[in-house]
């Protein structure tokens, strides 16, 4: 309703990448646990403002607004979330190196 | 006769399910829904008492005014009971 115009809506079919795989499941997953539902995730998209939908992909808004929630929620903080990213990283930049264990 | 209603004119900031555009607005009560728990409560990871849920019917006149095109088509919004004062 409303609002600035967006050109040509882009019809093609396209594949997701593994990681928006993961980020979708992990949706499902937070959801099916009781940690937060689509409500958090849907306001914490409405949140991140025009600004997000320029710059950020689809699943990257998602696994943003993910985070937000779990931060919220206090399941894990951001010191832990810093470390445990910083420790991913090191394993290396493939799905290969990263995989845990 | 159906029950006629007014979108509540509050805009409080934060996440809300009624459209900006309908605020201030009057319709007519389509159906009742049911009882859905808040999800104004619920997008913040709050306990959240059930709400009942209405489909409320606005004529395009009525929401768009002198610009609406076929002012006596009509839109259908999913409000909640705290959104509406009754007419």
């Amino acid at each position: 309703m409303g609002g600035t115009p967006a050109g040509p809506v882009c019809q093609d079919d396209h594949d997701f990448a593994l990681w928006e795989k993961r980020v979708d499941a992990l949706m499902v997953l937070c959801g099916n646990t009781g940690l937060f539902t689509v409500d958090g995730l849907r306001r914490a998209l409405e949140d991140m403002g025009e600004e997000a939908f320029e710059t950020m992909s689809y699943y990257e808004r998602w696994i943003a607004a993910i985070n937000q929630n779990l931060l919220e929620s206090g399941t894990y903080s951001l010191e832990e979330l810093g470390a445990r990213m910083e420790e991913v990283a090191r394993r290396g930049p493939t799905y290969g190196e990263a995989q845990d264990g | 006769m159906a029950d006629r209603v007014r979108v509540k004119t509050m805009m409080p900031p934060g996440h809300v399910r009624t459209p900006t555009y309908l605020r201030g607005k009057e319709g007519v009560i389509e159906r009742t829904l049911g009882r859905f728990k808040n999800p104004e409560q619920l997008a913040y990871g709050l306990p959240a008492d059930e709400k009942p849920l209405y489909r409320v019917r606005f004529t395009m006149g009525e929401v768009w005014g002198d610009q609406a095109e076929c002012p006596t088509d009509t839109l259908d919004a999913e409000i909640y009971a705290h959104w509406l004062e009754r007419l």
